[in-house]
């Protein structure tokens, strides 16, 4: 028997349950607002965001691959490439496509045009420093540490930000060889 | 001459006898022990359905066999034939460097093996008869997202304690031939 092949992100959509996209947007929004009303600084909110996004990549990953049955990435082209096509597909119903590769291959950028975070959202004038989907950027970032890839994941344009789409940066910035975790004397 | 008759019949069969004591795979309970690993090592779970014979202690039976494990995934890759670029024995592999194995087999058990990119390992060790288990791995794989990383209250790294997990596991390993 062989080994499965690799999904497609519109297979494995097809395949998970769903809840409605406004429940999901409109759950989302309630947390941006609970953290603005908690923390009061918008810098704050941005890092929180962030570092809730990634304690979700971190277990995500593994749900990831256990239903998209895919391997391990050869190099990062490919890796950009399963986020993209997959992984957003897989979780966010949208594609995202994958432009301005730098000359050394290690980092590229994610492209959404449409974004189901975003729903019913305006960002008020107190509010300008906010990345609002930061949270995706922390999914992105655990989600890529736990198969071994250092990367930093920024936000270059932002459509609530009067931009015409959504931009990610991704840049890696280490792969993590595998070590034998025990000392040799223990 | 009926003393040797016995033992002759046994040798013409191509494959060697389970010893006495090893699950028979018609038993309904084909499964001897499972472990499973994280990145670091840390056994997540050590689940044992079958197995008269032990000789380490817990811990350092999990270390030897996610060692064996470390090696063996060192040497496949040494060794793998097709490709060029790789470095010495031992030399720690980057994601998506050398190949993989998912199983060896003696004459007294078989050990299947699956490893996801996120470093999970799983073993499985049946009776040596087992067909193909990397199906089966895959789904206990399914099991461990569904019950274990979806739970909230497990923290990632941390030794498995969920009855839910088990149960499923058990029911699922009953039914592997």
């Amino acid at each position: 028997m062989a080994p499965l092949p690799p999904r497609s992100g519109d297979a494995v959509f097809a395949n998970v349950e769903h809840v409605n996209a406004e429940l999901f947007s409109l759950t989302y929004g309630a947390i941006v607002r609970q953290l603005l009303t908690d923390l009061e600084e918008v810098d704050e909110v941005n890092k929180q965001l962030d570092q809730m996004g990634y304690n979700i990549g971190i277990r995500l990953i593994d749900e990831f691959l256990a239903k998209s049955n895919v391997s391990r990435c050869a190099d990062f082209r490919e890796t950009a490439d399963v986020i993209a096509k997959v992984g957003f597909k897989m979780f966010l119903g949208v594609t995202a496509s994958v432009a301005n590769w730098d000359t050394e291959g290690t980092s590229c950028s994610l492209i959404l045009e449409d974004n189901p975070l975003v729903d019913f959202v305006e960002l008020p004038d107190t509010c300008q420093g906010l990345y609002y989907c930061n949270i995706l950027s922390g999914v992105i970032r655990g989600a890529l540490e736990m198969v071994s890839m250092k990367t930093e994941v920024t936000w270059v344009r932002d459509m609530l930000h009067g931009d015409d789409v959504y931009e990610l940066r991704v840049k890696l910035l280490k792969q993590v060889p595998e070590e034998y975790p025990y000392k040799d004397d223990d | 001459m009926q003393f040797f008759g016995g033992s002759a019949a046994a040798e013409a069969s191509p494959a060697p006898a389970a010893p006495p004591g090893t699950a028979t795979g018609l038993a309904g309970n084909n499964a001897n022990v499972l472990y499973v690993f994280n990145r670091n090592g840390v056994c997540l779970l050590y689940r044992e359905w079958h197995r008269p014979l032990r000789t380490l202690d817990a811990a350092q039976d999990h270390k030897l066999m996610f060692g064996l494990l470390f090696s063996l995934r060192s040497f496949t890759a040494k060794m793998d034939p097709t490709s060029v670029e790789k470095g010495n024995l031992g030399v720690p592999l980057l994601p998506g460097q050398g190949c993989s194995f998912h199983s060896f087999r003696t004459n007294t058990y078989k050990l299947s093996f699956m490893e996801s990119p996120s470093g999970i390992k799983l073993i499985l060790v049946t009776h040596p008869k087992t067909s193909d288990l990397r199906e089966a791995l895959r789904y206990i794989y399914n099991l461990y997202v569904e019950y274990v990383v979806k739970n909230p209250l497990y923290v990632p790294g941390t030794p498995i304690k969920s009855e839910l997990f088990n149960t499923n596991l058990d029911q699922y390993v009953k039914t592997l031939i």
